[in-house]
């Protein structure tokens, strides 16, 4: 085995105040190969940023220092290394990409000043020399027209070009070892697939080693070889990939992958890790995570596991500790649950819910001395859709493509400029102002970030009552009082939350609060934007669970607006796929996600990292980003990006057609005129 | 958690008020008094009554008593406190104004009573009051600061410094003996001052110990480690400091004038300590008279926008383009122009000055609401695009609703903060307003009309420094404090400013 | 840009006129010319002749708003709040009350505030600056935590006793420059170097910890972060990053003042004696001469306006992503 590029034995980092600290890294060892991608996967706060920046110690101080340990890089221990030898390395010898390219790079220097600065402090270029290298890297990153590029600012450039930028300034001093933490988290699905595909084939051409820090198993299956998993602060596995995929070990990974939304888990519940992670300022008598494990018992409560080295793998746990485990321990049901008999949908013939029928939204830009509207974001323009009583309706698209204006629209929460929205086939937009307040009950929201969705000085019992005395005012204090009672049952949440505030619950609690305040008003339909996309993977699984057993109980509908296909296909009974503003793809979520008919939709199917157990696939990335709403393409919006673009395409934009029962897509490749005019 | 019987939070202050009110109902009985009710005293009151339900509310509120927590546990803010809490309740008790009743007039059979209106403050330090010289004397002096001719016993008459009629009188020769006299007193304060501080301390851990259900060894034990969050141990030697500074000005003042005499022969230190009430009114009250337009204006424009906030920003902007001195200086003429011309109806002199105090408050908050009134703005804009105002709107919630009981809590620390900080500022500008001849009244006390006669007093020979020290003593103690208090509750409640000073 | 200028410069007319209205309101209607006659005449035994002749050879004997007896355009213009605010506009300031020529004045005095103002305004910023990065290069350490602590006993000390303290001790006890007074050409120096040290100096405290705090929020930015993961040293991520960055908001403050610098300090031109148009306000003030008060209350609001339009600008010079449309 070759002599390993990183050894990290035994990191301590800890925060806050000596007495009580939070101990975020508490005793990380691994160790990365020349060339070789190295994963490390955790959920949020589990310590693997804080374990990427000791390696550079840019860990901010005083809050945070290093404890102890040892990082061994190409030979030198670089905890004994003083601040100016540490300057020698970083940027030089290791780099670093940061999660959000949107703040990550300086605004008020160019782009070119940037990466110059970084060739000039380590390799002594003079000027001429650093521009052209810096033209070479910008090139390399894939920007296009590098030249003119070179003078920009970051705020010209588009989040993907920002991390481009970001990958061309860490790439220019030809590091060993490249630290990328969550470097697509950011982006979108399609840009995401370009940047992880620009890593990889930078690394193939410069032979370095990549330290991938994720919280995505979608991008760990594609794209490394060795996959170190951390939870609360410590490392409890690594693994090969193959392995890793093949035969998690730790319950906590297996637990990983039976949370993980699939179509093939559509009609059953998904696997949930209960509770947590438990907060790293206190003393772990046991394992890290006893409280949460299917398998714990005594032992785990007692004693910390130990780390059990074998060749190239590792596990943290008693199950595989002869000395502890008892061999009954070893057999329970470890293999993915079975699908149950899976839950048949059938199609409501009877008159849909909410029928939104060429709905438009489009926000003037006023300039000039009188505020005149000189143009317009066309930010919704021309979407028409349908929810059914107790049906999921999944609406899909990047972000900027207007998908979360379409669900304020329904809810009245922006003025809609053009169309109709009749819920219960009644024009909930014209209704008088009265009146509305009323119907405001019927249908509700839940919002993406939970710790905006909460207003931070109000007791989750005055949260929840909100809404009842809006729109139930005659209730009596004791009613009301059972009324939330009932409703935090109804989330799963205890009955002390009542007087609690919201910065005392995690991020899936306070998930549940805000369907909870959702609920109180009985709603119909609940509009839920993005409601797990912040949350870590093993708490989304208990929102979308949760979400689930309410539509089955209550017969909710929902319209569910993400960037997920793999919430959409075990979620969603219909899926509407949106590009700038309109629709292109609307049909039941088989045929659509089987059967993809729009070259957008295939290309996002295309680009979402699959967990898939078979090997490694490349991503197809979608070429280009998407264009500004304020002057969209001509023709059809999707053209500037389409493999199959055709003449018509650039001219006109396509109508709808039908084409299986329920399938309808925007596109000329199925439109009979266009097929005409190509022949 | 206990459960007690949760007693509304309006109960307590209420009887607070309700005992304060009745205590001064028998006092009046009792002393016969007149009482005056100046309009500032008014303003006071009604400022004090706001407090006290203002902690009872916080008390209630667990997200309103963390941040306060914080403060009270950093060292350098409880000191503050403490000594911002002294020259409180002096402004307080300078408050309390009446007149005394003359000996009664046997013919009439009616009340009578001095013209003279006092506070109980001066009551308390009468003999300060009544001790007059004939001019300047320098502090601790026995002798008067010019010469004067004197006539002896024979019928001779020689120029020589005079004795003082109170400073001093009981040395035989004062220039051998003072210092001596003064350790003695100083000593003598010491003692006084640990026998007070050993009983008050004591008291202090045994009601801390029988709050918490604690040993008072346990409890003592836990603040000399500083265990508690509340730093104890700092805030029983501050008050061993302040309780020293007090009992030693006691003793002091007995037999000297601690910081001499003014021109009229006036003790300093009753002229600065009666300025202490000008002060603080004026950096309470101005920001109270703000308060109200400024968070009212300033929300409403960052959450109807549209007209209402072209209207609302035109009259800030308007307002705080014009520079504060001249707003002020062209009010406080308009305003003395007023007086002037209305003289009959303001017959005692106390209260046409009062009224110049208050006017003077009310324009210093004008020119400083502006300022609030557009950070209000910005973050109510910020606000109002939140996800749970959104959620509000869904759930059908009333504007009105929506602005008192999500925007107004939400923007509360960002009040509370401008509240602290503006009170040294005002402060300080009072005493440049009085020195440009904008400020109080002539007749009112305050620091600012002191540094104006000092200017011209430490240009004579020799130079009379004195008051001007004493002035910059008293001013430099509160404004230092206020600063040092309010850094403190910035930290405690900017969550900005608490993720850059670094800790977790 | 010049489109933006000229929006700024016709918003700054509604509000200057609300400046007037507002100043004519305190001056004219809170109190009658005839108040003001007395005024200045003494409040005892003045007679209602001389009151007239007073108020005649001001102008202020015209109808308030609206003049009936007036044809015309004249009804509105032959008016006290035409002819004693509208002219403002043109920046004339007519005459004082004792009948000096104000914009003669204004021209005359201008000078020595300036030589007060602009010295004391630089080397201000420029210890401030200095200071404020010295503390944050020392963040959360002893160097910082007493530079801060020194910064707030600084602020907390009123600037008159910066003032009275400083003569006293360099020109009574010294005797290194005299107390107060002023020369001109190059004479001047001697009377300056006080005051300008004086202004310098009590505005350290405030300044530096206000500063500090700009460059601490900049520096816990994530771009900062990336500048030291790119191996550069402390100083030149301060220098080149911070510094550029913490450049936009130390202008807001900034750059706002400067068109006021002229109007002159009141308080330091009146206790060294220097003959600015801050000691020209405060003497107006204390003779009750409205008509001064009443133009530098115009003049001020009208360069804090040019201040605002000036800040706007230099952003574009320091922000590239602000662009005046």
């Amino acid at each position: 085995m070759t002599q390993p590029i990183l050894q990290v034995d035994d990191l301590a980092t800890y925060f806050g105040h000596v007495d009580k600290p939070v101990r975020a890294v508490d005793g990380v060892s691994f160790s990365i190969a020349p060339g070789q991608t190295f994963a490390l996967l955790g959920e949020s706060g589990c310590g693997k940023s804080m374990t990427a920046l000791s390696l550079l110690q840019l860990v901010p101080a005083p809050a945070g220092r290093i404890i102890r340990g040892r990082i061994n890089f190409m030979g030198q221990d670089l905890l004994r290394y003083s601040e100016a030898q540490m300057r020698t390395v970083r940027g030089n010898e290791i780099a670093m990409i940061f999660q959000e390219p949107m703040t990550a790079l300086n605004p008020v220097l160019t782009v070119g000043q940037q990466i110059i600065e970084t060739l000039q402090q380590h390799k002594q270029m003079d000027y001429a020399a650093a521009l052209q290298r810096t033209l070479a890297l910008l090139d390399a990153v894939r920007i296009p027209a590098p030249k003119s590029r070179i003078h920009d600012y970051p705020h010209q450039l588009s989040g993907g070009m920002k991390q481009r930028v970001m990958i061309a300034l860490t790439l220019a001093c030809e590091p060993k070892l490249l630290i990328a933490d969550e470097p697509t988290t950011a982006l979108d699905v399609t840009i995401q697939a370009q940047v992880l595909n620009l890593i990889k084939d930078l690394q193939r051409d410069t032979g370095m080693a990549v330290l991938l820090i994720t919280h995505d198993l979608g991008i760990v299956a594609d794209n490394v070889d060795q996959v170190a998993v951390m939870y609360a602060g410590q490392i409890v596995e690594t693994a090969s990939r193959d392995a890793f995929f093949s035969n998690p070990r730790h319950p906590y990974s297996k637990k990983l992958f039976a949370a993980l939304p699939t179509r093939h888990k559509r009609g059953q519940t998904l696997e949930i890790i209960k509770g947590s992670v438990p907060r790293l300022n206190r003393i772990f008598s046991g394992c890290r995570f006893v409280d949460r494990c299917d398998f714990a018992w005594q032992a785990c409560h007692d004693a910390a596991p130990l780390w059990l080295a074998e060749a190239d793998k590792g596990v943290r746990c008693h199950l595989y500790d002869p000395k502890v485990a008892k061999a009954a321990e070893l057999n329970p049901a470890i293999a993915s649950p079975t699908p149950s008999a899976s839950a048949t949908f059938t199609s409501t013939t009877e008159a849909p819910l909410l029928r939104v029928h060429d709905l438009k939204v489009h926000f003037p830009i006023r300039k000039g001395l009188f505020k005149k509207t000189v143009g317009h974001v066309f930010a919704v323009d021309g979407v028409s859709l349908e929810i059914g009583t107790g049906r999921t309706v999944a609406l899909v698209g990047e972000s900027g493509c207007g998908k979360t204006t379409v669900g304020k629209a329904i809810l009245q929460l922006v003025t809609t400029s053009a169309g109709q929205v009749h819920y219960a086939d009644m024009p909930y937009g014209q209704l008088d102002k009265a009146t509305q307040r009323r119907f405001r009950g019927e249908v509700q929201i839940i919002f993406q970030d939970p710790y905006s969705s909460l207003n931070p000085r109000m007791q989750v019992g005055e949260i929840i009552a909100e809404g009842l005395d809006v729109q139930e005012p005659t209730l009596t204090p004791a009613q009301r009082q059972q009324r939330i009672a009932e409703l935090l049952a109804h989330v799963g949440l205890p009955d002390e939350a009542i007087s609690r505030y919201p910065h005392e619950f995690s991020g899936g609690q306070r998930q549940r609060v805000s369907i909870a305040r959702a609920l109180a008003v009985n709603p119909k339909l609940l509009v839920c934007d993005e409601p797990t996309s912040a949350l870590d993977l093993s708490v989304q699984a208990q929102i979308l669970n949760l979400l689930k057993s309410l539509q089955d109980k209550l017969g909710l509908s929902y319209l569910f607006i993400t960037h997920n296909l793999l919430v959409v296909e075990y979620l969603a009974h219909e899926v509407a796929v949106m590009y700038l503003g309109r629709l292109v793809e609307y049909g039941n979520v088989e045929s659509v996600l089987n059967q993809p008919l729009h070259p957008y939709t295939r290309a996002l199917l295309a680009a979402a990292p699959v967990f898939d157990q078979q090997g490694k696939q490349q991503l197809h990335a979608l070429e280009g980003e998407i264009p500004s709403p304020i002057a969209p393409p001509a023709g059809c919006h999707f053209h500037t990006r389409c493999p199959q673009v055709m003449p018509i395409c650039r001219t006109h934009y396509p109508i709808a057609t039908r084409q299986a029962e329920g399938h309808r897509v925007s596109c000329h490749l199925y439109s009979d005129v266009a097929r005409q005019q190509t022949k | 958690m206990t459960q007690k019987i949760q007693r509304h939070w309006l109960v307590w202050p209420t009887v607070l008020a309700g005992v304060m009110a009745i205590l001064w109902l028998v006092v009046i009985a009792m002393y016969q008094v007149d009482p005056v009710y100046l309009i500032s005293d008014k303003l006071v009151t009604l400022l004090v009554i706001f407090v006290i339900y203002l902690i009872a509310y916080i008390r209630t509120k667990e997200h309103l008593r963390a941040p306060w927590r914080e403060v009270f546990h950093r060292k350098l803010a409880m000191i503050a406190l403490i000594f911002i809490s002294v020259y409180l309740v002096i402004a307080l008790i300078d408050s309390i104004h009446f007149r005394l009743p003359l000996q009664k007039n046997t013919v009439t059979e009616q009340a009578q009573y001095e013209t003279r209106v006092l506070s109980l403050f001066d009551v308390l330090v009468m003999p300060l009051r009544k001790r007059v010289e004939h001019s300047y004397s320098a502090p601790f002096a026995s002798y008067g600061l010019a010469k004067e001719t004197l006539e002896l016993a024979a019928g001779r008459e020689v120029r020589d410094y005079p004795r003082l009629r109170y400073g001093g009188t009981h040395l035989s020769d004062p220039n051998s003996q003072t210092l001596t006299d003064v350790a003695r007193s100083l000593a003598k304060a010491g003692l006084i001052t640990l026998v007070i501080w050993i009983v008050l301390v004591a008291a202090s851990i045994y009601l801390l110990a029988w709050q918490q259900g604690q040993g008072w060894n346990e409890k003592r034990q836990q603040i000399w480690r500083e265990q508690t969050i509340v730093p104890w141990r700092v805030v029983f030697a501050t008050w061993g400091v302040v309780l020293f500074i007090i009992t030693s000005l006691i003793i002091l003042s007995a037999d000297y004038h601690v910081f001499g005499t003014d021109k009229v022969g006036q003790d300093v230190l009753y002229l600065s300590l009666k300025s202490i009430r000008t002060g603080v009114l004026i950096g309470t009250l101005a920001t109270l008279v703000m308060l109200p337009f400024a968070v009212l204006l300033g929300m409403m424009a960052g959450y109807f926008r549209g007209i209402i906030d072209d209207i609302i920003q035109y009259i800030y902007t308007t307002l705080s383009s014009i520079p504060g001195v001249l707003l002020i200086a062209a009010a406080i003429l308009s305003i003395q122009l007023y007086i002037a011309a209305h003289k009959d109806t303001y017959t005692l002199v106390e209260k046409h000055s009062d009224l110049r105090l208050v006017f003077l408050c009310i324009i210093l908050g004008i020119t400083s609401w502006t300022g609030l009134c557009r950070l209000l703005r910005g973050e109510t804009l910020k606000i109002r695009e939140i996800d749970y105002i959104q959620a509000a709107t869904a759930l059908g919630v009333s504007h009105f609703r929506i602005l008192s009981r999500h925007v107004l809590p939400n923007v509360m620390h960002i009040v509370l903060i401008a509240v602290v900080l503006d009170f040294s500022a005002l402060v300080l500008a009072e005493a440049v307003l009085s020195y440009v001849g904008i400020g109080v009244d002539q007749s009112t006390n305050s620091w600012g009309n002191m540094i104006n006669t000092a200017r011209l007093e430490l240009a004579r020979e020799p130079a009379v420094w004195w008051p001007l020290l004493s002035a910059f003593v008293l001013m430099f103690i509160l404004v230092l404090a206020a600063n040092l208090f309010s850094d403190a509750v910035r930290d405690a409640f900017d969550p900005k400013l608490r993720r850059l000073s670094g800790r977790v | 840009m010049y489109a933006y200028i000229i929006r700024r410069v016709l918003y700054a007319i509604p509000i200057l006129l609300g400046v007037n209205v507002l100043t004519f309101a305190l001056f004219f209607w809170v109190n009658s010319p005839d108040d003001m006659a007395r005024m200045h005449l003494g409040m005892k035994r003045v007679d209602q002749a001389a009151i007239v002749k007073w108020k005649q050879d001001r102008g202020y004997d015209k109808p308030m708003l609206f003049n009936p007896k007036a044809s015309g355009i004249e009804q509105l213009t032959d008016t006290v709040f035409y002819n004693k605010t509208i002219t403002l506009f043109a920046f004339d300031f007519g005459n004082s009350d004792d009948d000096r020529n104000i914009n003669r004045d204004i021209q005359k005095r201008m000078w020595p505030s300036l030589a007060i103002a602009i010295p004391t305004f630089i080397i201000g910023l420029l210890f401030n600056i200095t200071f404020a990065m010295l503390l944050a290069f020392f963040r959360a350490t002893y160097v910082d935590i007493w530079g801060v602590i020194s910064c707030v006993i600084l602020m907390s000390v009123s600037g008159m006793f910066y003032i009275i303290g400083g003569q006293y001790l360099v020109s009574k006890l010294l005797h290194l420059v005299p107390i107060s007074g002023y020369d001109h050409g190059i004479d001047a120096i001697k009377f300056l170097i006080l005051p300008v040290t004086i202004g310098v100096i009590s505005g350290i405290g405030a300044g530096t910890r206000w500063y500090r705090t700009i460059f601490l929020e900049e520096i816990s930015k994530d771009y900062v972060r990336t500048a030291r993961a790119k191996g550069l040293s402390e100083f030149r991520v301060l220098f080149r990053h911070v510094l550029k960055n913490a450049m936009i908001p130390i202008l807001t403050g900034v750059v706002v003042v400067i068109p006021s610098l002229f109007m002159g300090s009141l308080i330091t031109e009146s206790f060294f004696g220097i003959p600015g148009l801050g000691s020209y306000t405060i003497d107006a003030i204390r003779q009750q001469d409205f008509s001064i008060v009443r133009a530098m209350v115009f003049l001020g609001s009208a360069m804090y306006i040019l201040g605002l339009v000036l800040t706007d600008i230099s952003y574009t010079l320091v922000d590239p992503r602000i662009r005046l449309e």
